[in-house]
């Protein structure tokens, strides 16, 4: 569904990715873990071709995505919820989630969608007409992840959702986005809570500065001894 | 106390056009990051587009409204997409370069109506320029009372198409948080466009309804700059409803401030207070509604 090849993004004059390539098959749950300023971000921002790759090509569903403006990204259904929640913080609730909804198709079953999301997050119903920038940081990533939800996409892409999340957030967090992909959605997950992911995802990456140095199924990673060493703490 | 009123009466009227083109501004502001300093002087053109069509072709400066809104709608269109958003893609110059560059845009848009209509004072004199009726032994000027309705109808409008429609929404997520606006499929360069589109045709209408009571003249378009960013810092940068309070505070200061210290002294107010608010209250207005 995606693929990304041979990518090399800099900043600037910083080379950040080097040579990376992953493929996310549909359906599936892929996961890119690594530790802080391995990459991942910037991974998922060239996918969403905010940053676009010096060399190397992405594709989704045949599509090259790597010269696109971003706004025909979320068009093509590639929703990113990105780190750090990043919300319209002087819009309301419902006001974020209609931001997510755009695109024509979307936009003509927003309603729909938008009683589905708050069916997954009860909790945003209440809070709807609130400032999203007063919401508490787990109220806070459900909008972010309803607002990706409501653009219907194929693919989704979260970015450290569980992020500064209580362990009990976290769970449910990761129950919405295992949830979200049984119902058909693909999804690429970037965490740095690699045993949990590990254990959810279908097939995985290891992102080390800047370069994949590892793929695999969770389950093999799992066992790796240097994923267990570097990531696990064992 | 017949004068305290007929000043609170004036200031509120002037304070409603400092409101529209305090209101461009801020829009302006919010999404691009910049402070346009050619505010004024893109109300110097609607001016004079006014000007032209009620001398030349007897078009009464109400039915010209229309026009100059949708000629400078246009023409903040093709300087924000040929010589503001260029400016963005070369990571080298500084985003202070595209404020420097709205100045030099000012400086011929001046230069361009010196070179077309001289350096002569212009007017539009029409039947109901000096026309003022009596409420309780207060004048109201119909002109600016006039001005003041239309001011209040495309501030509403202008809310009303922000809050509610999903280009508004589209405008108000780039200001709030580009990078993510962008994520949800907003192009933002196409915002940034109808945003100074609109921020001109909000300050045209302005400039427009002054006609009937004001003069004209091709540096009238610095002393509004000014005001205009007065007006926002009053507000709070970036706050449409600050804005609005802002102009209307602009618009009583300068009021009360010609009538009880003195005439001259009307510009010098407004900078005074703008001082005051940077020293006392900054974040302007915003600080205390959070709006
Ligand atoms: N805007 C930027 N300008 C310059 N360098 C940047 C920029 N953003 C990120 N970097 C650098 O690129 C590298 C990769 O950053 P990135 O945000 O992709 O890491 P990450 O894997 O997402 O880390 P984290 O887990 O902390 O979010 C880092 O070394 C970072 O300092
Ligand atoms: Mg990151």
């Amino acid at each position: 569904m995606l693929r990304v090849e041979h990518i090399q993004v800099f900043y600037g004059d910083l080379q950040v990715l080097w040579d990376v390539s992953f493929e996310v098959d549909e359906g599936r749950i892929v996961v890119l873990v690594g530790a802080n300023g391995a990459g991942k971000s910037t991974t998922l921002k060239t996918v969403s071709a905010l940053l676009t790759p010096a060399s190397g090509t992405i594709t989704f569903e045949g599509t090259r995505l790597d010269r696109a403006p971003s706004h025909k990204v979320v068009e093509l259904g590639i929703a990113h919820v990105p780190e750090g929640r990043r919300l319209f913080p002087e819009m309301t609730v419902e006001e974020n989630l209609i931001m997510g909804s755009l695109a024509s198709e979307a936009k003509s079953k927003r309603a729909e969608t938008m009683s589905r999301v708050y069916n997954l997050f009860p909790v945003l119903h209440e809070r709807r007409r609130q400032p999203a920038g007063t919401l508490s940081g787990g109220e806070q990533q459900m909008v972010a992840i309803g607002r990706g939800i409501m653009a219907r996409p194929k693919l989704i892409m979260f970015d450290e959702p569980s992020l500064g999340l209580a362990p009990l957030v976290v769970a449910s967090i990761f129950e919405i986005i295992r949830m979200v992909n049984s119902e058909g959605l693909t999804v690429l997950l970037v965490e740095q809570n690699v045993k949990h992911t590990l254990s959810i995802c279908d097939r995985a990456y290891v992102l080390e500065n800047g370069s994949i140095t590892m793929e695999g199924s969770g389950r093999e990673l799992l066992h790796n001894e240097h994923v267990k060493a570097a990531y696990l703490g064992i | 106390m017949e004068v305290f009123f007929q000043t609170l009466v004036a200031g509120v009227l002037k304070g409603g056009l400092y409101a529209l083109i305090g209101l461009g501004m801020a829009l302006i502001m919010g999404v691009m990051g910049i402070i346009n300093l050619a505010h004024g002087q893109l109300m110097m053109v609607a001016m004079y587009i006014t000007f032209v069509l009620f001398h030349y072709l007897g078009v009464d400066p109400y039915r010209a409204l229309p026009i100059s809104m949708v000629s400078l709608f246009l023409l903040g269109i093709f300087i924000q997409k040929f010589l503001l958003n260029p400016l963005m893609k070369v990571e080298s110059i500084l985003p202070e370069n595209q404020v420097l560059m709205t100045v030099g845009i000012g400086i011929v848009l001046t230069e361009t109506a010196r070179f077309i209509f001289s350096s002569n004072f212009r007017s539009v004199m029409t039947s109901y320029s000096t026309a003022v009726f009596f409420v309780g032994g207060i004048s109201f000027s119909v002109a600016l009372c006039f001005a003041f309705l239309c001011a209040i109808l495309l501030t509403a409008g202008m809310f009303w198409f922000l809050l509610k429609t999903d280009l508004g929404r589209c405008i108000r997520a780039v200001a709030q948080d580009n990078e993510a606006a962008r994520l949800m499929g907003v192009n933002a360069e196409r915002i940034k466009v109808l945003t100074m589109g609109i921020g001109a045709m909000l300050v045209a209408a302005a400039g427009t309804m002054l006609m009937p009571v004001y003069y004209l003249f091709p540096d009238i378009g610095g002393p509004f700059t000014r005001k205009a960013f007065v007006i926002t810092i009053l507000g709070g940068l970036g706050s449409t409803v600050g804005a609005i309070f802002g102009g209307l505070t602009l618009g009583l200061v300068e009021a009360f401030g010609a009538t009880y210290i003195g005439m001259d002294y009307e510009d010098m107010l407004g900078l005074i207070i703008f001082i005051l608010v940077l020293l006392f209250l900054p974040g302007g207005f915003k600080r205390l509604t959070k709006v």
